[in-house]
């Protein structure tokens, strides 16, 4: 089923300035201050947290559930390639041609 | 080392650039099917740039979900990024509109590629990283949108996202208290999966750095 045409603005337009100043917020809140080390030194953790996460939820969860499937195949393909040191680039495409041929059986 | 200037940054995403531009241009086909016209999908890709937010929005309004849906789901889906902003932003110089600009480039990937292990990043390498893939991403869109491809699903590009994550989040685990944040993130976001909302699970994974509070 196709969304109305005015309801489909509607939705870009939201979503656009919604991301807009979620993004924006700490640039134009904090540009050129810096934070106390009180609050730096807990968000320097977050680059592992959120990475972590996204591995976990794009291998792992479609929608609100969890599955297995030809993704898992990508990532560990993946690990192996990052453990033997392989460049990013080969990483990836690593994991795209795993994924896809597990995902044929 | 994570890179400094805006080249480095261009050169340090740049073997993500094919993936991205593939994954845009599945996000202009699922846009069409889902009733946006080719002109909605780029100003969506243009302004949004949230490839993920994007294609929930989407396919949200493509099921007759209603626009209330679509916008929650989007934003729950990029209020991470008002995180990283305040990570990074006092990094940013100039007027509020020029960091209001620069500071749409923010996304995972660019984020990911320039952030070092201390969580600072170079603001020209975020920039040239983000723009590589803001023209990546919307030429992708356009593409998608107005031109037929393939299932992106049989050319495995999701696996080839987590796999980018992993290979980014390795280098950053170098510390004790890196490797626990790592592991307190995924362990939230994977609890989580099948009791909220997409979107959710990884904006509610950033408290784990409040590990960090007290220890150095």
């Amino acid at each position: 089923m196709a969304a109305a045409v005015t309801a489909v603005w509607v939705a870009v337009v939201v979503i656009g300035l919604g991301t807009i100043a979620l993004k924006g917020f700490g640039p134009v809140v904090l540009g050129g201050r810096s934070l106390p080390p009180a609050v730096a030194r807990p968000l320097a953790l977050l680059a592992p947290a959120l990475l972590a996460a996204l591995v976990v939820t794009q291998t792992l969860a479609s929608g609100r559930h969890l599955v297995l499937d030809a993704r898992l195949a990508g990532v560990g393909a993946a690990a192996v390639a990052i453990a033997l040191r392989a460049p990013l680039v080969a990483v990836v495409l690593i994991a795209a041609v795993a994924t896809a041929v597990v995902r044929l059986f | 080392m994570a890179p400094v200037g805006a080249r480095a940054g261009a050169r340090a995403i740049a073997p993500l650039v094919p993936a991205v531009a593939a994954f845009s241009a599945s996000f202009g086909v699922l846009a069409r099917t889902a009733g946006l016209s080719g002109v909605a999908s780029v100003v969506m890709s243009a302004t949004t740039f949230a490839g993920s937010a994007q294609v929930a929005a989407v396919s949200i309004l493509g099921a007759g979900g209603g626009v209330a849906a679509a916008v929650a789901a989007a934003l729950l889906l990029n209020a991470r990024y008002a995180a990283i902003g305040v990570s990074v932003g006092a990094h940013f110089r100039g007027g509020i509109v020029r960091r209001l600009v620069e500071s749409q480039l923010i996304v995972d990937e660019s984020w990911a590629v320039t952030v070092d292990r201390d969580g600072r990043i170079d603001r020209r390498a975020l920039l040239g990283a983000g723009g590589t893939l803001w023209l990546a991403w919307v030429a992708g869109t356009a593409a998608g949108a107005f031109v037929s491809f393939g299932d992106p699903e049989r050319l495995g590009l999701d696996g080839a996202f987590p796999a980018l994550f992993l290979a980014l989040l390795v280098p950053q685990l170098r510390s004790r208290l890196a490797r626990l944040a790592a592991v307190c993130g995924g362990a939230i976001a994977l609890a989580l999966i099948p009791l909220v909302p997409a979107g959710v699970p990884v904006l509610a994974a950033a408290a784990a750095c409040l590990i960090g509070w007290r220890r150095r």
